[in-house]
């Protein structure tokens, strides 16, 4: 079930769109602090706006709202359950 | 089960008592509340201490200390250690290093806690909890008080508290501080725990959390994974979250805040209202402060026998405290604002949609809320950048925070405007004077952006900042808390600026009433002419129209007039002699470029103690009277008069913009390189900002009066 090329970056999540967290690349301060903040690798995360230059973001993760910017953003891995279930969707719609 | 608590309690209690009867501070209780940031944690401190707590700051450093006194039936009062908000204790911040100094008892004076109290946010579990397995793994025992329980029922979550405690191994309390509701379990649960942990300190440990930091050799991602896997599990079985298509109030409040368009209108508005509030409405109690004063100089003055003492207590000791409790205001309603704003949880939204704009200048968005309390004063302001976690960008905030126009640069603008641009208007009906004000505060904005840019391309490059922020609900403020934390930041503001003040006040008084003239009937002649205006005109010299003064004046203030400027020519040559005067004279050839005669710079030398004491130095200087205000006829006139030692008009219109300009850019506050030497811990750094914004402010003065001059005005 795990199609690697399923996944995309956490800033190209549309609007309201639901998701779950695949990796968190880098290693380095900002990766320990987004992982600290709760964004692990199989968290459920929900992309609620961006900011009115267009940078930040604001995420749900966990119950509750965080802000980030883009840049951080980029190293979140995400997998939307639309793209990890094709199959089934597929098989929903072509009877139809 | 609850019964049987109580009696260990109890029997402990009894034991405790026969045990240790003496007082003493060193052998009490200490125990520590931790939690992450908007979990409740104040509310619950305030609820546990009410008035019984004092704020200082940790040795060294300016992270705040807030200690308070727990007093409960359960036992002796304890002390109750408030950490800093909290999302990790990594020590990667200040904050977090210091929590970690304070749970490993490393701070001198503080010995280890018996008992951490863990504030958890029920609406917010997953990630407050995770504060807490890093806290189990210091070996203290915790127990959890649960807050905001009554909220997370309105979103539909339904925590099964015992299960909870179950799966955690620790005590886990229901609060509801502002109702003051689990208080007194809390205190049984907690005292308890600490009875226990004197006989038994690695009771209450979590066996799989033992498990769990053995295997913390591995990478610090890995384990943060696995905290959170474990939490995750406890979540799963002790919450039950009814499914709801209903976002929640934050989310459709957010709709309109941080709206593309209207957030942006909005904050503009909210940032007018402060400052409206800031400038108007605190004139009122300023005011009264001031008169307060004037009048207890006065008082001072008539009771104490004339000479050095009465001198030094009037025009050293009340004008000094004074000058700086007349601001007092000021600063207590930007604090006030600030709480308000910070516990709605507003704050953090500006920083949200300010930081593209503001990373473009290569500030972090958290910089928003330090460079707005600079507005107010710097010293609060700089103290504010502490939020901010990468020391390159924080110092970055801290080297521009004083170009923000603060309300002790108010006064000086407020007299040169009084003084030469009072009722011209540009355009016909727009004051000059507001436009005059707007453009300072424009001129120490746009130069803030650009030693910014400049500053994080140079000296503190560094990797774009990390901006990750937790957006809190939107809260109706705890007004409670907020007065508290007005109070606080307010009594923080007196002693430091206060004490800074005060004794450059009395250095300044002695530097311009030393040496003495030798001739004894001399200085009676000034001392007493120094009383003669306040005593002629009482408080009613705040005269609101300032053009029709010369002409309108009674034969008897005529003949006052005539009396100062007699007496006036003593003064001065006192003055020159003064040690001030020499130190305004040696400086003369530095500042005539920019207009400004060895009276001005006898200001000048004073008001970098603090830029509003040019106000009463020049009113000393010009021997106006102590209790003058910047809006004072008295001192009005007397600018509008003053001579240069040649006999021509020491102030034009030029030179009060040039003076204007210079206190844009210059740091003339004692009390702000104070502050800035202990937040940087460098003098290098302290020194730097003193020299580069004073070669500033010169420059720019410079090109202003010459430029002007070029021009063909002055």
């Amino acid at each position: 079930m795990l199609i690697s090329n399923q996944t995309v970056n956490l800033t190209d999540l549309p609007i309201g769109e639901n998701a779950k967290v695949i990796a968190v690349r880098g290693d380095n301060q900002i990766t320990k602090r987004l992982m600290e903040m709760g964004v692990v690798p199989g968290a459920s995360v929900r992309m609620i706006k961006s900011a009115p230059f267009g940078d930040p973001v604001e995420i749900q993760v966990r119950g509750y709202h965080l802000a980030m910017r883009k840049s951080e953003a980029d190293r979140i891995e995400v997998q939307s359950p639309k793209s990890e279930v094709p199959s089934s969707k597929s098989q929903v719609s072509s009877p139809g | 089960m609850n019964a049987k608590i109580t009696n260990i309690a109890e029997k402990q209690r009894t034991a405790d008592d026969g045990k240790s009867r003496i007082p003493n501070p060193e052998s009490q209780i200490v125990i520590a509340l931790a939690g992450n940031p908007n979990a409740g944690k104040t509310t619950l401190f305030n609820a546990l201490t009410g008035l019984r707590q004092k704020v200082a700051n940790y040795p060294g450093v300016t992270v705040e200390r807030k200690e308070g006194v727990w007093r409960t039936n359960e036992g002796e009062p304890a002390r109750l250690i408030d950490l800093p908000g909290l999302y990790s204790l990594d020590a990667t911040s200040l904050d977090e290093q210091i929590a970690r100094d304070v749970l490993t008892g490393k701070l001198s004076g503080l010995p280890k806690p018996s008992v951490i109290v863990a504030v958890v946010d029920a609406t917010n579990l997953e990630r407050n909890l995770y504060l807490v397995t890093q806290i189990l793994e210091y070996k203290i025992p915790v127990v959890i008080a649960l807050t905001m329980v009554d909220v997370a029922e309105k979103e539909s979550l339904e925590i099964d508290t015992a299960k909870l405690s179950g799966l955690l191994r620790l005590p886990v309390v229901e609060v509801q501080a502002a109702q003051k509701r689990g208080i007194s379990e809390l205190a049984e649960r907690v005292f308890q725990t600490a009875a226990e942990n004197k006989r038994d300190s690695d009771d209450v440990l979590d066996e799989s959390l033992i498990h769990l930091s053995l295997q913390d050799d591995g990478e610090i991602n890995r384990k943060i994974f696995a905290r959170y896997n474990f939490i995750s599990d406890v979540y799963q079985q002790s919450v039950k979250a009814k499914p709801t298509d209903e976002r929640n109030l934050s989310e459709k409040i957010d709709r309109v805040l941080t709206h593309k368009f209207f957030g942006l209108i909005i904050l503009i508005a909210v940032l007018l209202l402060v400052f409206q509030a800031i400038f108007s409405w605190a004139n009122l109690p300023m005011d009264l402060l001031e008169s307060g004063f004037g009048a207890l100089g006065d008082l001072a003055r008539a009771s104490l026998p004339e000479g050095l003492l009465a001198d030094l207590i009037v025009d050293g000791v009340i004008a000094g405290v004074g000058g700086v409790l007349v601001f007092l205001p000021q600063i207590l309603l930007l604090f006030l604002f600030i709480s308000i704003l910070e516990d709605t949880g507003y704050m953090s939204r500006a920083a949200f949609l300010l930081d593209k704009l503001m990373s473009k200048f290569g500030l972090h968005g958290k910089a928003f809320l330090p460079l707005m309390s600079s507005f107010a004063c710097a010293i609060p302001g700089i103290m504010a950048t502490r939020t901010i976690e990468n020391p390159k960008d924080r110092l970055a905030t801290i080297m521009i925070a004083p170009f923000m126009s603060c309300s002790a640069r108010l006064p000086v603008y407020a007299l040169m405007i009084a003084t030469f641009f009072a009722g011209q208007t540009v355009f016909g009906f727009i004051s000059l004077g507001a436009v005059l004000i707007l453009a300072m505060y424009a001129l120490g904005i746009v130069t803030a952006i650009v030693v910014a840019w400049i500053l994080k391309r140079t000296l503190l490059k560094s990797p774009p900042p990390p901006f990750v922020m937790e957006l809190p609900p939107y809260r109706l403020p705890n007004w409670r808390n907020v007065v508290q934390s007005m109070l606080n930041n307010g009594w923080q503001f007196l002693k430091r600026a206060g004490t800074v003040i005060l004794a450059i006040s009395i250095i300044l008084w002695a530097l311009t009433a030393f040496p003495r003239p030798s001739d004894g009937d001399t200085s009676q002649a000034i001392s007493q002419n120094q009383i003669a205006p306040g005593s002629q005109e009482p408080i009613d010299t705040i005269v609101t129209t300032d053009e029709s003064c010369g002409c309108s004046l009674p034969d008897e203030a005529q003949i006052a007039e005539a009396e100062r400027k007699a007496a006036e020519e003593k003064q001065g040559a006192a003055l020159r002699n003064s040690y001030a005067g020499q130190l305004g004279r040696f400086i003369e050839p530095v500042i005539e470029p920019l207009g400004f005669d060895w009276k001005i710079g006898v200001a000048l030398i004073a008001s970098f103690a603090a830029r509003e004491v040019l106000v009463s130095t020049l009113s000393i200087i010009y021997n106006t009277g102590k209790d003058t205000t910047e809006e004072s006829e008295g001192l009005i006139q007397a600018v509008r008069d003053a001579k240069k030692d040649d006999g021509s008009p020491a102030w034009t219109p030029l030179t009060a913009i040039t003076l204007m300009v210079f206190f844009v850019l210059a740091i003339q506050c004692m009390s702000t390189v104070a502050v800035v030497r202990r937040e940087t811990n460098s003098w290098a750094w302290t020194l730097f900002m003193v020299v580069y914004m004073t070669a500033l402010a010169y420059a720019a003065a410079f090109l202003t009066y010459q430029g002007g001059r070029l021009l063909g005005f002055g």
